[in-house]
């Protein structure tokens, strides 16, 4: 087992070069090349270790590569492109976790702890105000003690 | 021999640990300076102990001793000298020594130096460093042992990982763990302040340079491994949010936290269980990375050194650790003091603003890295958080946290005000707009966003001079004045500026980079050639040539600017290793000024007409160098704010000495 993992490792680490703009790959219209390259990016080399098919050599991402390239000639949209890549290879596929109730605690959590800090320190601020100007005036007490200590001079 | 000498003292090593654990906390129980003494002498020997250990693991690897299963397993004997030390470091065991050692070395460090302390604290300090020590030395003895032998010696060793084979990646780890590490003497000074119950500027003021270094360590050590990752990967890229390169980032944006937090607890007594918190964070996060990357539970493009089973004995070490300092926080927070007041606008205020994008930064950047296996544990879907998530989200946090930043250095502490900080600011802000509408109106092609980043970027360093002018009284004063002024500047003051300018200049770099890079890859036979950005590369010639531990095919490649003139010549590699069976390609780069030309040969192929034809690849990385060469110099910057600090801790002592 480890022994296999090392392999797949140092396989992987062969297999994983850049690959993307091979000419041999590219589309001929600029604007959808340029769409596809995009996607590329959004999408998992899945036999990868961590790499979009826009930077892997292997040959299932460039499978990919060919299968999305060929969906944009046929010009469906991006949201239909990731859609069926979803339906066929699950959500792993994309690199971008799509905004659903399932990842709404993954989408939300840097707006959620921004704002709890934010609020927690207006808070603070609140609780504990700079008093404006000069000292407080002295309480009740304070001025008894105040004079006691005179008079006790 | 000399190899088991090394075991004996790794051993020696946890032995001494153990021992300066329970002398030091029982000279801090008993207020014994004798056996608080011992319990320095203890971590000394520790570490030099560790350090004979370590030394023998190296000699092992430089003489390719293959009868230590380490060696044989990373290291072969026409492997280059420096990789084959590096070796040392390269695998699981290696470099949990490394991380034993640095671990060690900076307890002794806290033993040697720490004369100002106060003696109980320093005392907790020590023992809590020493209970680090022994957690991870047990672990190295027992589980993960570098210097074990083989019975059957083979003749020849696996070798490194030919990736690995770099001198960035062979300084890269002992950068990363000094500052990893580091913040373990934080980890231990918090625990230590809360045993004690007394967390106030005092505690800020020890902290600081412990935080200052590890964090400035850090920040090499991460520049170079994207740099690493910049020339070594071969696909042009230096961040790719992979669950490894995250692992070092949390640890640093909550050491960035707290080196600001501390600030003001230390000249304004504010804060003191937020920064105390932070102190324990910042190890936690440590830990945490020496989890996620040596376990392999996350799939990574830079898992070189991963065994899961070990991976639950390091999760239960960074259980017991991190478990125990958060354990003294709950117990001590409530009785903490709440410090200094300080009005909305404030300097007080804008670093708690920093505090709070910081840190909501670091939860994004461990959510995103987790999210993974926390979806897989609730309803078993496998999914991905790759970098357009994080550019979407880690993004505008820093641009929030970097809009606010110069505004922070210019106000008062206790109660600022915000007109006068706006009467130093505008000019900075102005050219900065100026200098990004230029860049929109002059670079091909038009993109607002980049811009924008470097409206940012400019602004940052604006900002800083701005600082600086202030500080002088720059243009308001006789020139005489101003330059005694600069000369009387603190070092703390020059550090503040140069960190925050190098942030400028790497926010420059990754805004022009990323926008205006141009890359092209065409097949060419010998002789062919294609344009890009500019320039003009030719392949003149495909050679072969033998390295000391691999074969190579080089292609020779011109580049010239258009319409003539050479700028340089190019020889990128596609390297074979004969041991692993494994295949790199080594980038040509040609840098020109803060730009780089970058060069890759693929493999070679049938070409059209029957020659042979190799792939080439191109970029040109518009203003790259800046993205290394500003955190380098935010490093400075650290370091110079820690030049300031033993100065200070004179002036203090004196200061003292006076009042007695």
């Amino acid at each position: 087992m480890k022994t296999f993992r090392t392999l797949a490792l140092a396989i992987a680490a062969i297999a994983c070069m850049a690959a993307a703009s091979d000419p041999s790959e590219r589309l001929p219209d600029p604007a959808q090349e340029a769409r596809a390259r995009d996607l590329f990016k959004e999408v998992r080399c899945l036999v990868c270790q961590n790499e979009s098919i826009d930077d892997s050599e292997a040959a299932l991402a460039r499978d990919l590569r060919l299968l999305v390239r060929d969906q944009v000639k046929q010009g469906r949209s991006d949201a239909q492109i990731r859609a069926f890549l979803t339906e066929r290879y699950g959500e792993f596929v994309l690199l971008k976790p799509p905004f659903s109730a399932g990842n709404a605690v993954l989408w939300l959590t840097p707006l959620v702890v921004l704002l709890a800090g934010g609020g927690l320190m207006v808070a603070l601020l609140r609780r504990r105000r700079v008093p404006e100007a000069g000292p407080e005036a002295l309480s009740a007490e304070e001025e008894a003690r105040l004079k006691g200590l005179l008079e006790g001079e | 021999m000399i190899v088991e000498f090394g075991a004996f003292a790794l051993v020696l090593a946890l032995a001494l640990s153990v021992a300066q654990t329970g002398l030091s906390a029982a000279g801090a129980w008993r207020r014994s300076g004798v056996l608080a003494g011992a319990g320095r002498g203890a971590a000394l020997g520790a570490f030099a102990a560790l350090a004979c250990a370590f030394a023998a693991l190296i000699y092992a690897f430089v003489g390719s001793d293959f009868s230590v299963a380490n060696v044989a397993a990373n290291s072969h004997t026409a492997k280059p000298l420096l990789y084959k030390v590096a070796g040392a470091w390269g695998s699981h065991e290696g470099s949990m020594l490394l991380w034993c050692l640095v671990l060690t070395g900076y307890g002794a460090a806290v033993a040697v130096f720490g004369e100002r302390l106060p003696p109980r604290l320093r005392a907790w300090a020590v023992a809590v460093q020493g209970a680090l020590g022994v957690l991870f030395l047990a672990y190295t003895v027992f589980a993960s042992n570098p210097l074990t032998r083989l019975a059957d010696p083979p003749v020849e060793g696996r070798s490194l990982n030919p990736l690995l084979q770099d001198w960035a990646l062979a300084v890269h780890p002992p950068f990363l763990y000094a500052g990893y590490v580091g913040f373990s003497v934080v980890f231990s000074f918090a625990v230590a302040a809360l045993i004690e119950g007394k967390v106030d500027a005092a505690f800020a003021r020890w902290v600081r340079p412990w935080t200052l270094a590890a964090w400035s360590l850090l920040t090499v050590g991460i520049t170079l491994g994207a740099f690493w990752a910049y020339y070594e990967l071969g696909w042009g890229g230096w961040w790719f949010w992979d669950p490894v390169e995250n692992a070092s980032f949390m640890p640093w944006l909550i050491g960035a936290a707290l080196l600001h937090s501390a600030i003001v607890l230390e000249k304004r007594g504010a804060l003191p269980g937020w920064t105390v918190f932070l102190a324990l964070a910042a190890f936690g996060f440590s830990m945490l990375g020496a989890f996620l990357v040596r376990s392999g539970v996350l799939t990574s493009v830079h898992a070189f050194a991963v065994d899961p089973t070990r991976g639950v004995l390091l999760l239960t070490i960074m259980g017991i650790a991190a478990g125990f300092g958060f354990l003294m926080f709950a117990i001590r927070a409530p009785s903490l003091n709440a410090g200094g007041l300080f009005a909305p606008v404030s300097r007080e205020s804008a670093i708690v603003l920093n505090n709070i994008i910081l840190s909501a930064a670091t939860a994004t950047v461990l959510l995103g890295t987790l999210y993974p296996l926390i979806r897989e544990a609730m309803d078993g879907e496998a999914v991905s958080v790759g970098p357009p998530f994080f550019n979407l989200t880690f993004t505008p946090l820093l641009v929030l946290a970097l809009a606010i930043l110069p505004a922070g250095p210019l106000l008062a502490w206790k109660r600022g005000d915000a007109r006068l900080v706006v009467r130093r600011l505008w000019l900075a802000l102005l050219v900065a707009a100026i200098l990004g509408l230029a860049a929109y109106a002059v670079v091909t092609p038009r993109k607002a966003l980049a811009s924008l980043g470097l409206v940012l970027g400019f602004w940052l360093i604006g900002g800083a001079l701005a600082e600086l002018f202030e500080r002088v009284k720059a243009f308001r004063v006789p020139w005489a004045e101003v330059r005694r002024r600069v000369g009387g500047l603190p070092r703390g003051a020059w550090g503040t500026t140069i960190a925050h300018a190098g942030l400028g200049l790497f926010v420059l770099g990754a805004s022009f980079e990323t926008a205006w890079k141009v890359e092209t890859a065409q097949a060419l036979s010998v002789g062919g050639g294609f344009e890009l950005g500019g320039y003009v590369l030719t392949l003149t010639d495909v050679g072969t040539l033998e390295g000391p531990n691999y074969l190579a095919e080089r292609g020779i490649v011109r580049i010239e600017k258009q319409g003539g003139g050479l700028v340089c010549t190019a020889q990128p590699e596609r390297r074979f290793f004969p041991t692993g069976g494994q295949t790199t390609s080594e980038v040509a780069l040609c840098p020109r000024g803060l730009d780089d030309l970058y060069v890759v040969i693929g493999e070679r192929r049938a070409g059209a007409n029957g020659q042979p034809a190799w792939l080439v690849r191109a970029y040109v990385n518009p203003w790259v160098r800046l993205i290394f060469l500003g955190p380098l110099v935010m490093a400075l910057g650290g370091v110079v704010s820690l030049s300031d600090r033993r100065l200070r801790m004179g002036v203090g002592r004196k200061a003292k000495g006076a009042e007695a």
